[in-house]
C-alpha cells in the first residue's frame, strides 16, 4: 500500500493521546482517587488533559487531509453498524468529549470516577476500532491479524506513557518512577509485539495468485500490458513505490528509535531527568511515524497482480 | 431475486479495447459527470476508467497463448467494499445486485477500494468521489432506447460478443447458460466475496478430418476419371462409393 501520511499522523497522534489520558488515570488510581493536592492534580490532570487534547485535535484534523471531500465528513458516523471506519468516527470525537470533561473535574475539583472509567473505555475502544479498521480487511493478509489491534494498543499506550513520564518530571515528580516503570514495560509489550508480527508477516504465502486472479491454471502466466501506459488509481494508492532496500532501512530504524533508544533513555531518566524523558518520547514518536510507514508500506494488496506490467 | 451480471469469453476477447473506449464515451457523458483525465496529452496521461482490457501471455515460449482480459467491476454477491463504507455511500441494490456509488454521500476516503481485492474501484481525481462500473445503469432501464440498446455499452461495443450480459440467478438466462455450459468461472474465489461477473476459459477448437470428407463424392470430374481421388492414385473408392448404394 502507498502510506498516506495523513493516517500515519492520525493513528500516531491519537495512540499517543489515548496513552497519555491511560497514563494520567493510571496514576489517580495509583496515588487513589483523590490523590495529589488541588494545585498539583490541576497541574497534571488538567494541563495533562489539555495536551491529550490537542494531540486528538491535531490527529482528527491530520484525518481530514486523507479526505476527497473533508465538508462532508460529518457523514462518516452513518454505518456504524458494519463499518469500524464509522465506529472510529463515533469513538473519536466520543473520547475527546470525555478527555475535556475529565480534566475539567480535576480543574473545578469535581468528582473524576466518572468520566476517568468512561475515559478508558473509550480509549480501549477507539484502540480496537483504530485496529480493526485494518485487521478487518482478510485479504491485506500482513494486517488481517489480532496482532494488528494489539500492536495499535501497545504502542500507542508506550508513547502515551512514556510522554505521561516526561511530562510528570514537571506536574508530579513523585509519579516519575511509577510512570517510567510502566512505559518502559509497554515499550517492551509493544516491541514484543511488533516483533510478533514482523515475524509473522515475513513467513506469509500469498493466498492471491496470477493463476486464481484471472483463472487461468497454468504455472506460468506472464502480464504482458496492464491496459494503459500511464499511471491510474490502481497504479498509486497500492504501490509505495520504494527500493527494498529503503523498507528495509526503515524497519531498523523504528525498531531502534521507537523500542531500543526510549527503554535506553527511560533508564537513564527514572530519576526524573527531565530532557533524556523528553527525548525519549521525541525519539519514540518519530520511531512511531516510521513504524506506521512500515505497517501501510508492507501490506501487499492481492489487486497488485494486475498491475504489474506496463506494457 | 435479480443479479445483473456480465459474462466475459476469454476465447473470443481479441484485445481490441472497444469496450474500454464505448464505456468511457458513455460514462463520462452522462449525469453523474465526467470520468476526469489528467493531463491527457503530457507526459504522464492518467485518467478514470471503469474498464479496462489487460493481456497476459500463459505458457513457455514456443508453446505460449496470449489472453486478453477485459477487468472491470464483478458486482459481488458479497461485496467487501459495501460494508466498510463509513457513509453508506457504497451499497448494492437489492432489485439487481448492482453495486453503486452514491457520489453525493462519498466522502473519498478510498476505504472501499483497499476493500476491494479487484482493484475495481477508482477515486476520481476531479470530482474526488470514488468510481466504478454501474453496469450502465443509466443506460438499461431506459425505456427511451429501443429495447436492443438497453446492455451496458461495453456489451454493445463488442466486435466478437465475448461480453455477454444477464441476470445470472435466472436459470435460463444466457449469462446461466453459458457459464453452466461453457465453465464460468469466477475470479480470485479464495475470498468469498462470489463475484457475479464470470469468465468463459480459453478453449482449443479442433476437428477431426478424414481425408474423404475434402472430397466430393460426385464431383464431375472424378466421373471422367480424371480428378480427384482419394487413395493417392487417382482411382480408388471414396467412403461414399462404399455406402451410398
Amino acid at each position: 500500500m502507498h502510506p498516506a501520511f495523513s493516517v500515519i499522523f492520525l493513528t500516531t497522534l491519537i495512540g499517543a493521546a489515548q496513552g497519555l489520558f491511560l497514563a494520567m488515570v493510571a496514576v489517580q488510581f495509583h496515588v487513589g482517587v483523590n490523590g495529589f493536592a488541588a494545585p498539583e492534580a490541576v497541574g497534571f490532570y488538567a494541563v495533562g488533559s489539555v495536551i491529550s487534547l490537542a494531540l486528538l485535535g491535531a490527529g482528527l484534523l491530520a484525518s481530514f487531509f486523507h479526505l476527497g471531500h473533508p465538508e462532508r465528513a460529518w457523514r462518516a458516523a452513518a454505518q456504524w453498524r458494519t463499518s469500524w471506519l464509522s465506529r472510529e468516527v463515533i469513538v473519536l470525537p466520543a473520547f475527546m468529549g470525555m478527555v475535556f470533561l475529565y480534566g475539567v473535574a480535576h480543574w473545578q475539583g469535581m468528582p473524576t470516577l466518572l468520566p476517568a472509567l468512561a475515559g478508558v473505555v473509550l480509549a480501549f475502544a477507539l484502540f480496537v476500532c483504530t485496529g480493526m479498521i485494518y485487521a478487518c480487511l482478510r485479504f491485506l493478509r500482513e494486517w488481517h491479524s489480532p496482532l494488528t489491534v494489539l500492536n495499535y494498543t501497545l504502542l500507542g499506550s508506550a508513547s502515551g506513557f512514556t510522554l505521561a513520564t516526561a511530562f510528570a518530571t514537571f506536574s508530579a515528580p513523585h509519579a516519575v518512577r511509577f510512570l517510567g516503570g510502566w512505559a518502559v514495560a509497554l515499550t517492551a509489550a509493544a516491541f514484543i509485539g511488533r516483533l510478533a508480527s514482523l515475524i509473522r508477516n515475513a513467513r506469509l504465502k500469498p493466498k492471491s495468485t496470477l493463476q486464481t486472479a484471472i483463472g487461468i491454471k497454468h504455472p506460468k502466466i506472464v502480464q504482458k500490458t496492464q491496459g494503459f501506459m500511464g499511471g491510474a488509481f490502481n497504479t498509486r494508492e497500492f504501490f509505495h513505490g520504494k527500493p527494498v532496500a529503503t523498507l528495509r532501512a526503515i524497519k531498523w530504524f523504528f525498531l531502534v528509535a521507537s523500542f531500543f533508544v526510549p527503554l535506553l533513555l527511560l533508564g537513564f531518566g527514572g530519576d526524573g531527568a527531565a530532557i533524556f524523558l523528553i527525548l525519549a518520547f521525541v525519539i519514540q514518536y518519530a520511531g512511531l511515524l516510521a513504524e506506521r510507514w512500515f505497517f501501510f508500506a508492507q501490506a501487499n494488496h492481492p489487486q497488485n497482480l494486475y498491475y504489474q506490467s506496463i506494457a | 431475486m435479480t443479479q445483473l451480471a456480465l459474462v466475459i469469453d476469454l476465447n473470443v476477447c481479441v484485445g481490441c479495447h472497444a469496450c474500454v473506449t464505448s464505456c468511457k464515451e458513455w460514462n463520462t457523458s452522462g449525469e453523474a459527470g465526467p470520468m476526469s483525465d489528467q493531463n491527457p496529452y503530457g507526459a504522464d496521461p492518467s485518467g478514470t476508467f471503469f474498464n479496462r482490457v489487460q493481456t497476459y501471455e500463459v505458457g513457455e515460449f514456443p508453446n505460449t497463448e496470449t489472453v486478453h482480459f477485459p477487468k472491470s467491476c464483478l458486482h459481488c454477491e458479497d461485496p467487501p467494499c459495501v460494508p466498510v463504507c463509513p457513509t453508506g455511500a457504497s451499497y448494492k441494490r437489492k432489485e439487481d445486485g448492482i453495486v453503486l456509488v452514491d457520489y453525493d454521500k462519498c466522502i473519498a476516503c478510498k476505504y472501499c477500494s483497499w476493500a476491494c481485492p479487484y482493484g475495481a474501484r477508482e477515486l476520481d481525481e476531479k470530482q474526488q468521489v470514488m468510481k466504478k462500473c454501474t453496469l450502465c445503469v443509466d443506460r438499461i432501464y431506459d425505456m427511451s432506447m429501443p429495447e436492443a440498446d438497453r446492455k451496458p455499452a461495453c456489451v454493445k461495443a463488442c466486435p466478437t460478443s465475448a461480453r455477454l450480459f444477464g441476470d445470472v440467478h435466472d436459470p435460463e438466462s444466457v449469462v446461466s447458460v453459458a457459464i453452466r455450459e461453457q465453465g464460468g468461472y469466477p475470479l480470485m474465489p479464495e475470498w468469498g466475496t462470489q463475484p457475479s461477473n464470470h469468465y468463459l476459459p480459453r478453449k482449443k477448437t479442433r476437428i477431426t478430418l478424414h481425408p474423404d470428407e475434402l472430397v466430393r463424392s460426385d464431383n464431375p470430374l472424378k466421373a471422367d476419371g480424371r480428378e480427384p481421388s482419394t487413395n493417392g492414385n487417382g482411382n480408388g473408392p471414396t467412403l461414399e462409393d462404399a455406402s451410398n448404394w
